[in-house]
């Protein structure tokens, strides 16, 4: 018994290519069910994301479960094959997050869990692949829970989004306020959105793209000369204009402060030529973090998975092996799927 | 017996800090599994001393300052696990074991841990409840000082942007003002009904009833300007600390003349 992966991921085909062999979810356990009944093959599933396609096979030998998947998808050149051990292995980092654009993310365990799950109600696994993916599951959580490969924030917004957690604990009591409309604050205004944040006002100095901006996180515009009035129950204040000087200044923001009694406030400075004073961050209860600090944090995340890299692949070898050792164990010969041999 | 019990739990208090602080060093994500076992390994001895050392002295054990800091020891910890149980304050017993682990280990070096327990029948309800309840609410004044060493840290560490594993597990800053408000209000109403407990105890001595206010009042000033917002939360954890320092002075003094 053999098991293969055909597999063209984000880092081996551009988007124009991925997108040409993407399978839609509807049409997964479809797809596996398909090419399990091909000849000369036993079992399939079909992984697609946006950053990757995948066929696994099990069979009995390798080189008919290659063939097979080619005269499936057709030109397989830019596919990448790989047999036994070495699909195995990939399967493994794939759920691990170890193969992804970002690495550690942990959505790909959800997306291969899911076409796992439908290739199996198609009827397209059995014994080998039931007994390849469920280790891979495990592997995934060992992974997750023995190593840092997920811990920390890697991006701008996720960074901020994190630091709003160590400051208020839950976010479902905060009021966000974006000065300006600038890009990088939409996108961190609708993680903190994505975490429980109450309510978004937007300010800016075009009150038309206040309104445009407030219209699509469902927050609300002020006028840019009317924020202070809405200081006092704000939580985030994230600085995102254009402005060639700072908008808010210790000056400005020290009454403010006195005004809130002893709520803290989170600034985000996500603006150059930086929106804040850095003085700011010297009043009671403010906490100030510009562009520079945020990515600098979402860089040290980025290395302490990095760094955990190594450890990743040390408990991904040791499944590896151990999985091989039950591939090659002999056991008495079990029927075929019936499933499968129906869809022959 | 009772002496092995206190020794015990002051090594695991030892230990717990020991355990929290390599943990922390090491980058471990979780430490409070353990430490939290530890902490219930040191509570358990910590009760067993006093209760044979209650049967020992026929009354609730606090007639010596030996016993009376055991005693504050073992208040500190049952608050811990109290109050760290409700807020999920996990690191709370990192910064907790080191100072159950000091004032356990300075009782056990004064004079009065080396004498032998004398029984005497207990004087009554009052002067009982009086030194039981105002020792727990130090027990929470204790903790209320500890949280508010845990405040600073953390303020210290976002304002600066180190953003390393003590950072990681020490608790949000806005729940940790909240925690410490309470936990301070919690030992000041205590503190009110031991004094209470005290006036009908007949302790009305001058010098106790100074020392009693002077330890009342500063809490008494901190919670009624924070329900005014008149002082910001890194202020009240300053505060908390020195109005700690304080109570524990006037608790030493209570100690060494035998008020």
């Amino acid at each position: 018994m053999d098991i293969v992966c055909l597999g063209l991921s984000h880092k081996t085909a551009p988007v124009e290519l991925r997108e040409k062999f993407a399978v839609a979810d509807g049409h997964l356990g479809e797809v596996a069910a398909r090419v399990a009944g091909s000849p000369g093959m036993g079992e399939a599933v079909v992984v697609s994301t946006c950053n990757r396609v995948e066929y696994y096979a099990a069979g009995e030998d390798a080189a008919s479960l290659v063939a097979a998947l080619s005269a499936h998808l057709g030109d397989v050149s830019a596919f990448r094959a790989m047999r036994g051990e070495e699909s195995v292995r990939h399967l493994f980092r794939v759920v691990s997050g170890v193969e992804s654009m970002v690495l550690g993310e942990t959505e790909i365990l959800g997306q291969v869990k899911k076409a796992y799950q439908t290739a199996q109600q198609a009827g397209a696994t059995s014994r080998h692949l039931n007994k390849l993916f469920q280790r891979a599951f495990n592997v995934a959580k060992e992974v997750r829970t023995q190593t840092s490969i997920t811990r920390g924030a890697v991006s701008v917004g996720s960074a901020a989004v994190e630091l709003a957690a160590k400051i208020f604990g839950k976010l479902d009591h905060c009021n966000v306020m974006i000065l300006g409309a600038g890009e990088t604050a939409e996108m961190t205004a609708r993680a903190l959105q994505l975490r429980g944040a109450r309510a978004i006002f937007v300010s800016n100095r075009t009150y038309e793209r206040a309104q445009a901006l407030a219209g699509a996180l469902g927050g609300k515009a002020i006028h840019f000369d009317e924020w202070e009035g809405e200081f006092e129950g704000l939580d985030i204040l994230i600085g995102s204009t254009g402005a060639p000087h700072a908008v808010v200044t210790q000056a400005r923001l020290g009454p403010l402060m006195a005004r809130r009694a002893d709520r803290p406030l989170f600034c985000i400075d996500l603006a150059v030529p930086r929106d804040f004073e850095p003085a700011v961050n010297d009043l009671d209860g403010v906490y100030l973090y510009d562009i520079d600090a945020l990515q600098g944090i979402a860089d040290a995340s980025l290395q302490v998975r990095r760094q955990e890299l190594v450890r990743c692949e040390e408990l991904i070898e040791r499944h590896v092996r151990e999985f091989g050792e039950w591939l090659a164990a002999p056991r008495p010969v079990m029927p075929m799927n019936p499933r499968t041999e129906g869809v022959k | 017996m009772e002496r092995w019990f206190l020794i015990v739990s002051t090594v695991f208090f030892f230990l717990g800090f020991a355990y929290s602080m390599f943990a922390l060093g090491a980058g471990v994500a979780r430490p409070s599994r353990w430490s939290f076992a530890i902490m219930l390994a040191g509570f358990v001895l910590q009760t067993g001393f006093l209760h044979l050392r209650g049967q020992a002295v026929g009354r609730c054990p606090v007639t010596n300052l030996f016993e009376v800091l055991i005693f504050l020891s073992w208040a500190v910890v049952l608050l811990y696990f109290a109050v760290g149980g409700a807020y999920r304050l996990s690191l709370l017993g990192t910064f907790t074991a080191p100072l159950v682990f000091m004032l356990q280990t300075v009782a056990q070096l004064l004079p009065a841990a080396n004498a032998e327990p004398v029984y005497k029948k207990s004087a009554g309800m009052w002067p009982e409840l009086h030194a039981a309840v105002s020792l727990v609410a130090y027990g929470a004044f204790a903790l209320a000082c500890v949280a508010g060493v845990m405040y600073l840290v953390q303020e210290r560490l976002l304002k600066r942007h180190r953003l390393n594993s003590f950072y990681e597990n020490l608790p949000p800053i806005a729940e940790l003002a909240v925690a410490l408000h309470r936990v301070i209000l919690v030992g000041f109403v205590l503190l009110s009904l031991g004094l209470v407990a005290g006036f009908f105890a007949g302790h009305t001595a001058a010098a106790t009833i100074f020392l009693a206010v002077a330890v009342w009042l500063p809490y008494a000033a901190l919670l009624f300007l924070r329900t005014l917002h008149r002082v910001s939360p890194r202020r009240i954890a300053w505060l908390s600390v020195g109005a700690f320092v304080l109570a524990l002075a006037a608790l030493g003094a209570l100690g060494f003349f035998h008020l």
